[in-house]
């Protein structure tokens, strides 16, 4: 009975004034009743472990204490005390209190009358001690709750006092930042820092522990790993130094886990060190691999040296940086989201800053709509653009969007359809040309593979312009499975000796024909993307 | 603009059968150039020379009729030739090379006018 467990604050009436009874109610320890007289007050614990606690639950009426045999400290700490009679206080069948009263002026016993009229007064008050303890409970969480909730608005203050306004703009490269907090706001930050030569400093980090200490160790960490960035261009370096530093101040328990990147922008090169955080995804032409470095988390053990690594980013490669709370969220089945999900998302090619909305669109989807954070997330990523064509542009303008549906021959109407859309942008007629044979093949292969050629089956085309390129995006159903990107490639003459089908130009054509073409699936659908440059440029 | 069907007029003699084509080039061109191919051998034609000035559209599908036809003329002994193809589609014989099998004239030959001879598709 954890509420008799609180001190009993009793009221010790005048020794020899019977007539103030004692109130006690358990889980009232600053009853109004004591500090109504300028009468001290001693607290009587009674542990839940005391015989008294069981007694009192089952007594008929008020207990006489100096005839009462009970093997109970608290029975001697009231004795002690000068309480002769306990009048238990129950409620709903629980024991939420006492009244103690200490013998009568008269030094005789309590009479039956007055027993009597004890217990209809305890049965009386019992209810109502009972709804003012629970009030002043009620109380008590709100104004602990109302605590908490301050202190994570201080806490999501200062983390957002430290993370980046803005983005880096770099040419040829698509950045894109995530931070979500949690309901406890962890640690969570990164930091992007302009170092020498053009080079870019990234910084994911975790710290742990959540709320306000979490939020000041993460500021105290983002501020040394700036100071140090501007001494260093080595991220071992500037991890050392930065753990050297955290090490004598870090509090009890806490440390942070850190990666530290430096970017060469004009090379795609990427030179990284690790302070026990999650390992990068880099997504190749060949496939997704982590970028390895292993080294202790900042704070913990002084004298630390970290591993280095480094790898070129090629363009059409991008780049995750990632905390936990992404591959630690779980879904309703507590089933957790792990490092192969992400690994298997990661490898889908995205352009732009798609991965990161894809990766939280897969998250939301796996977590349900019900999910409660468990943890900050932060997602870091990073894209080279794989060609002229794919420069950065954001100022997208819609021009149309529409379905077909998936039947032969349709492929003709959207390439009218896309033609007519562009046709106040002064296409050079040469490049447009280039642009609505582009967009027939990709249209006819839509139909033919994607909804093999099934009027049901819609094929949906939209078109995009931005101030540099017009983009086209033609989206089948996948009925066959994804176009192969390693089909043969058509040679004449292979074809004129009977070596080749006479078919088989149409990706050809596509790729000779506009300056990007990227294929991206998701399982059941696909989508072509055409990006042709709006002015001709050296090729 | 909507599909246009394919057909096709051949004129000529024994030294050049003149295919005329009209519509749009595709996969639904493919009986047409087949009778087309077959009429200009019936003329005993060394040379055939494909006419595209009326033709507004040319695709994959189109150029594989294209490479189907060449290879029979190769097969036959005789040479082909393209005349009227816009600067697009004439990028399009370039790039495939198409062109290396292929004289790509810039405009037609003076010559009598056409009639009509081909089944259309």
């Amino acid at each position: 009975m954890t509420a008799l467990t609180r001190p009993i604050r009793r009221l010790l009436g005048r020794e020899s004034d019977p007539a103030v009874a004692v109130a006690a109610p358990v889980a009232a320890p600053t009853a109004e009743a004591p500090r109504s007289t300028d009468e001290p007050t001693i607290a009587v614990e009674i542990p839940e472990s005391d015989p008294l606690l069981a007694y009192l639950q089952t007594a008929a009426g008020p207990v006489d204490l100096a005839r009462l045999e009970l093997d109970s400290p608290a029975v001697r700490e009231l004795r002690t005390a000068g309480v002769a009679l306990v009048v238990p206080l129950v409620s709903q069948g629980e024991l939420i209190g006492t009244l103690n009263l200490g013998p009568r002026l008269s030094e005789q016993d309590y009479s039956t009358d007055d027993r009597r009229l004890l217990t209809t007064l305890a049965a009386q008050a019992a209810p109502a001690i009972r709804v003012a303890q629970l009030v002043r409970e009620q109380a008590q969480e709100a104004a602990e709750r109302e605590r908490l909730e301050q202190e994570m608005r201080v806490a999501t203050l200062i983390q957002q006092q430290f993370l980046p306004r803005e983005l880096p703009n770099l040419p040829q490269w698509q950045i894109a930042a995530y931070y979500g907090p949690a309901r406890a706001v962890g640690g969570d930050f990164y930091d992007f820092i302009e170092m020498p030569g053009g080079r870019i400093g990234i910084a994911v980090g975790d710290v742990t522990d959540k709320g306000v200490p979490a939020a000041l160790v993460m500021a105290r960490t983002h501020s040394i790993l700036r100071a140090e960035a501007s001494r260093s261009d080595s991220p071992g370096e500037i991890l050392a130094r930065a753990n050297a530093l955290l090490v004598p101040e870090m509090p009890a328990r806490m440390f942070v886990t850190c990666l530290f990147a430096v970017l060469d922008p004009a090379t795609g090169r990427i030179v990284l060190a690790n302070a026990g955080h999650n390992l990068p995804y880099v997504r190749t032409a060949d496939g997704v691999v982590e970028l390895r470095a292993t080294g202790m988390p900042l704070g913990l053990l002084p004298d630390i040296r970290y591993q280095e690594t480094e790898g070129i980013v090629d363009p059409g490669s991008s780049v995750l940086l990632y905390s936990d709370g992404l591959v630690e969220a779980h879904d309703p089945a507590n089933e957790m989201y792990g490092f192969p999900r992400l690994a298997r998302e990661m490898a889908v090619d995205d352009a732009g800053s798609e991965l990161l909305d894809r990766l939280l669109d897969t998250l939301h989807a796996f977590t349900g709509p019900d999910w409660e954070q468990e943890d900050d997330i932060t997602l870091v990523t990073l894209r080279r653009a794989s060609g002229v064509a794919e420069a950065v542009t954001p100022e997208s303008t819609l021009l149309t969007q529409f379905s077909v549906p998936g039947e032969e021959g349709n492929e003709r109407l959207v390439m009218d359809r896309v033609a007519a859309s562009v046709a106040d942008l002064g296409l050079d007629p040469a490049r447009l040309e280039r642009l609505k044979t582009a967009v027939s093949e990709a249209a006819m292969n839509a139909i033919e593979y994607g909804s093999q050629g099934r009027p049901d089956i819609s094929v949906e085309v939209s078109v995009e312009t931005t101030p540099r390129a017009v983009v086209v995006r033609i989206t089948d159903q996948a009925l066959s499975g994804p176009v192969p990107s390693d089909a043969e490639a058509p040679d004449i003459d292979a074809k004129l000796a009977g070596l080749q089908k006479a078919r088989g130009w149409g990706l050809f054509l596509i790729r000779a024909m506009v300056d990007e073409m990227d294929v991206t699936s998701d399982g059941t659908s696909q989508t072509v993307t055409l990006t042709l440059v709006r002015e001709e440029q050296a090729r | 603009m909507t599909a246009i069907e394919f057909t096709t007029t051949i004129e000529g003699s024994a030294d050049e059968a003149r295919i005329h084509c009209m519509g749009d080039l595709n996969v639904r061109a493919d009986e047409a150039m087949e009778a087309a191919y077959a009429a200009a051998a019936a003329l005993g034609a060394s040379r055939i020379t494909l006419e595209f000035e009326d033709v507004g559209y040319i695709n994959s599908t189109g150029i594989a009729l294209i490479v189907r036809l060449l290879t029979a003329a190769r097969a036959d002994g005789r040479t082909v030739r393209a005349v009227g193809l816009t600067p697009h589609y004439r990028h399009l014989f370039e790039i495939t090379r198409l062109s290396d099998y292929m004289e790509i004239l810039d405009d037609a030959p003076i010559g009598a006018a056409a009639t009509p001879g081909g089944e259309g598709a």
